[in-house]
């Protein structure tokens, strides 16, 4: 097998860290795009990703099973978007205030627990299990690399269908882009505002919490304390990136997914390039990207801005 | 659907919506007192008011979107409480709103499809159906599948109106309907009331325009400063001739009080005695951004004082740039301007202020004012850091709050008080605040730029009686205006601008109204 850039072994190397980085990107990125689509901004989101690691990491490992892991962590993003839709969506508070607030505070809570429960040690979980699609699975280089890997991948990259479907032709879709652009629009026609945003952010949450649990189970193995390291920030970049259509966000989440593996698809292809160097790119990649497509932006009009009926 | 075939003998005799004794309090503001209005099926009631009247709020009670603190609405004869806007929807009471309520970024068919369940199937087919009957009640066509932000104003509004229908509305409500439109604009909606009516729909037109409610009214109603004034019912309205008609609600309105002489005495007297003196001068000025062709010679113009000097023209014709760039917030490429006998084109806006130069600005809201600010404190706002409101940079509040008092008293701005944010007045009493400010503290010259624009007859009145007394007093004054009318009826002389230019200057005689039409559109240009 040859070494250097393009061996089988950086490929797969570089694929599958894609992945693994960039199922925590999708989840989060699609479930930011609800809620920026209705016109909330959660920056919470980041602290919502970390909650949601160390509840699916901690059920995980105590019960050694991933999918109660996905669903504690589900749990924990919840209940931390029921906290930014009371405040924010309720009571009107402001959604970059709350949004910092939940993700300090989802920075000490976990780390805390984590010293209470594991003391300075980080076990490991075991290997994942991966479903194995069949056929394409035998393929060289991407069998590996995509279509061997925990159901969660493939549920994720489905859910990107799904909320495709949910936009264009359904009512939801509606009325979460006439929430974020026009509220007074979709008060006057009778949906509920509150309501339409409220559940918005509790999607978020349970996204987020799912991307959570997925970086620290599956991506990671590991509970480490901050080690969402910004991936909910990346996430809220995507969704503003993606113009509401969710195609955008599979693309950029594995795109960023990419950068980030680079460092160890690198190592294992052999080029020697310093590590400084290397654990520099995806940064480098967030700036190249924000300052090529930043101005393609386009946010719904009414985002951030907490909605009083009969105020304009 | 089915409630829209009324049955026509009894819907002349039972109103569909009745309001009674309706009272809404705002801080330091009663915007509804005791109202009562009745609303009957085929009838177009138009309610008139000024601004700040308290018809906005009359109608967001009637549209579920605020809630009265006293007061019973009925409607088909059964008191009900409107708890929220879909209970108002259900009850058959569509409403458009002033604001627009669609979103510019849905085709007109998702706007219409908004509002169902969220469990419901997004039904295409049906949605269409729909649209094409009511276009068809209306008389009108709309392009479906185009984003709603790329159609004009007045179609837009024919989508608000045929979503307000759309659960088979028997009530229609039209908030300052026309506000946005052009004249074309007014004449289809129009035709589309009527089409209404005579469909059996009660219809509720809220208009601060006088001729509107005369000429779209069954019915008249005035309200005023939060009470209904009085009432003109199909018989008495049918009987008046429309000048009538129109000279009865005016007392309504404005009580005895309206009158329309004083410009024109004032602009007698001013004629008997001319002003000698040039107080300002403006000699082949050249603003940037301007439109006029590069290399033009500039505008050049003299104003004595007592001498109301008008500038007339097509909006976009380089008025704001000549104002901004005398008043000194814009830069010049070439030209003097000279103000009681001193060049004043090298000082800064605030030397100018120093010196005697106001400019009232169009944009009351942008540059003129900061909302958030208390009143007393956009009182002085071109001022700040002067003594005695200021001293050693230290703000002395109480000074502040005596001059503000003062001049909200002359004025007679509407306001709880100086600490007020600004951003609570309605436009009215903002556009009296900026006057207030730019006129206090003897002027030498001013400028104003589209002073009524967007206000009320009261408002416009009263703004163009201060400019009138500002000039008798003696001060200099170049009025700029997209309303002719207006030029007309308070200028001395009248220059016209046309592509950056002034084109031409004509005295404001008997023939001045023909001279200067044509003059904006680019026929008898004088050399």
């Amino acid at each position: 097998m040859s070494q250097g850039l393009l061996s089988d072994a950086f490929l797969i190397s570089l694929i599958a860290g894609a992945v693994a980085a960039g199922v925590p990107l999708l989840l989060a990125g699609l479930g930011e795009q609800v809620s920026e689509k209705a016109g909330v901004l959660n920056i919470g989101i980041e602290g919502m990703m970390l909650f949601g690691a160390y509840a699916g990491f901690a059920t995980a490992f105590g019960t050694n099973s991933l999918w109660l892991g996905f669903l504690a962590g589900a749990a924990a993003g919840l209940v931390m978007a029921m906290l930014m839709a009371l405040f924010c969506v309720r009571l009107g508070l402001n959604q970059i205030v709350i949004g910092i607030a939940l993700t300090l505070g989802a920075d000490g809570i976990t780390a805390l627990l984590h010293h209470v429960q594991f003391s300075r040690t980080y076990p490991r979980l075991p290997r994942v299990e991966t479903l194995d699609i069949p056929g394409l699975s035998e393929i060289p280089i991407i069998g590996p690399s995509l279509f061997a890997r925990h159901p969660m991948v493939y549920i994720a990259v489905f859910l990107v269908l799904v909320l495709a479907y949910l936009f264009r032709n359904t009512h939801v879709g509606l009325n979460l882009q006439a929430a974020g652009d026009k509220p007074d629009a979709l008060d006057a026609a009778g949906i509920s505002v509150t309501a339409t945003r409220t559940w918005s952010v509790l999607f978020t949450g349970v996204m987020a919490g799912m991307g959570g649990a997925y970086m620290a189970m599956i991506g990671a193995g590991i509970f480490v304390p901050f080690m969402t390291g910004g991936a909910g920030f990346i996430a809220i970049v995507l969704a503003m990136l993606a113009r509401g259509r969710p195609i955008w966000v599979l693309i950029g989440a594995f795109l960023f997914g990419a950068s980030l593996s680079l460092t160890t698809a690198l190592q294992v292809g052999g080029v020697n390039v310093p590590t400084d160097v290397v654990q520099m790119l995806p940064f480098l990649m967030v700036m190249i990207v924000l300052v090529l497509f930043a101005r393609r932006a386009s946010l719904p009009a009414a985002l951030g801005l907490p909605y009083v009926r009969g105020q304009r | 659907m089915a409630s829209r075939s009324l049955d026509p003998v009894a819907s002349t005799a039972a109103p569909i919506v009745v309001l009674r004794d309706i009272t809404k309090r705002f801080p330091g503001v009663v915007a509804n007192d005791a109202v009562s209005l009745a609303v009957y099926p085929a009838e177009v009631h138009a309610l008139l008011g000024e601004n700040g009247a308290g018809k906005s709020t009359l109608i967001s009670i009637l549209s579920g979107m605020q809630r009265p603190d006293s007061g019973t609405v009925e409607i088909r004869g059964r008191e009900i409480r409107i708890a929220s806007p879909r209970t108002a929807l259900d009850l058959g009471i569509g409403t458009v709103y002033q604001h627009p309520t669609l979103v510019p970024t849905l085709t007109v068919l998702e706007n219409l499809m908004l509002g169902s369940s969220w469990r419901a199937p997004m039904n295409r087919a049906a949605t269409r159906a729909r649209l094409s009957e009511i276009a068809g009640l209306l008389g009108i066509a709309l392009p479906e599948d185009a984003p709603l932000g790329s159609l004009s104003l007045g179609q837009q509004q024919l989508v608000e109106i045929v979503k307000a229908l759309w659960r088979g509305e028997s009530v229609l409500i039209l908030d300052e309907a026309t506000s946005m439109l052009t004249p074309q604009g007014v004449e289809d909606l129009g035709r589309v009331i009527g089409r209404l009516r005579d469909a059996g729909i009660a219809v509720l037109f809220i208009t601060h325009k006088l001729h509107e409610a005369v000429r779209f009214g069954d019915r008249v109603s005035v309200l005023r400063q939060g009470r209904k004034v009085g009432e003109l019912p199909p018989e008495t309205l049918a009987e008046l001739a429309p000048q009538e008609a129109i000279d009865h609600i005016v007392d309504l309105m404005f009580g005895a009080a309206a009158d329309g002489t004083v410009s024109e005495r004032s602009r007698a007297q001013r004629e008997a005695a001319p002003g000698e003196r040039v107080v300002i001068e403006v000699d082949r000025l050249c603003p940037t951004g301007s439109p006029a062709a590069a290399g033009d010679a500039g505008v050049s113009f003299a104003v004595r004082e007592r001498e109301i000097f008008g500038i007339a023209g097509v909006d976009g014709n380089g008025q704001k740039q000549l104002a901004e760039a005398i008043a000194g917030q814009r830069h010049a490429d070439a030209g003097r301007i000279v103000l009681d006998g001193a060049q004043i084109e090298g000082l800064s806006v605030r030397q100018r202020q120093h010196a005697g130069l106001r400019y009232v600005t169009d944009d009351r809201l942008g540059e003129g004012t900061v909302s958030a600010f208390p009143v007393g404190l956009n009182l002085l706002l071109k001022r700040i850091g002067d003594e005695p409101f200021w001293r050693h940079g230290i703000i002395r509040n109480a000074e502040v709050e005596r001059h503000a008092r003062s001049l909200i008293e002359t004025h007679d701005v509407r306001v709880p008080g100086p600490d007020t944010p600004l951003g609570h007045l309605s436009g009215g009493n903002v556009q009296k605040a900026l006057l207030a400010r730019e006129l206090d503290a003897q002027p030498m010259a001013v400028i104003y730029n589209k002073p009524t624009y967007g206000l009320d007859l009261n408002n416009i009145r009263r703004a163009r009686r201060a400019i009138c007394e500002n000039a008798d007093a003696g001060v200099a004054t170049i009025l700029i205006s997209t309303d002719l009318d207006e030029i007309l009826e308070l200028s001395d002389r009248i220059g016209v601008m046309l592509d950056g230019r002034m084109v031409g200057v004509v005295e404001n005689d008997g023939d001045a109204a023909r001279r200067v039409g044509e003059l904006m559109i680019g026929v008898g240009a004088q050399a």
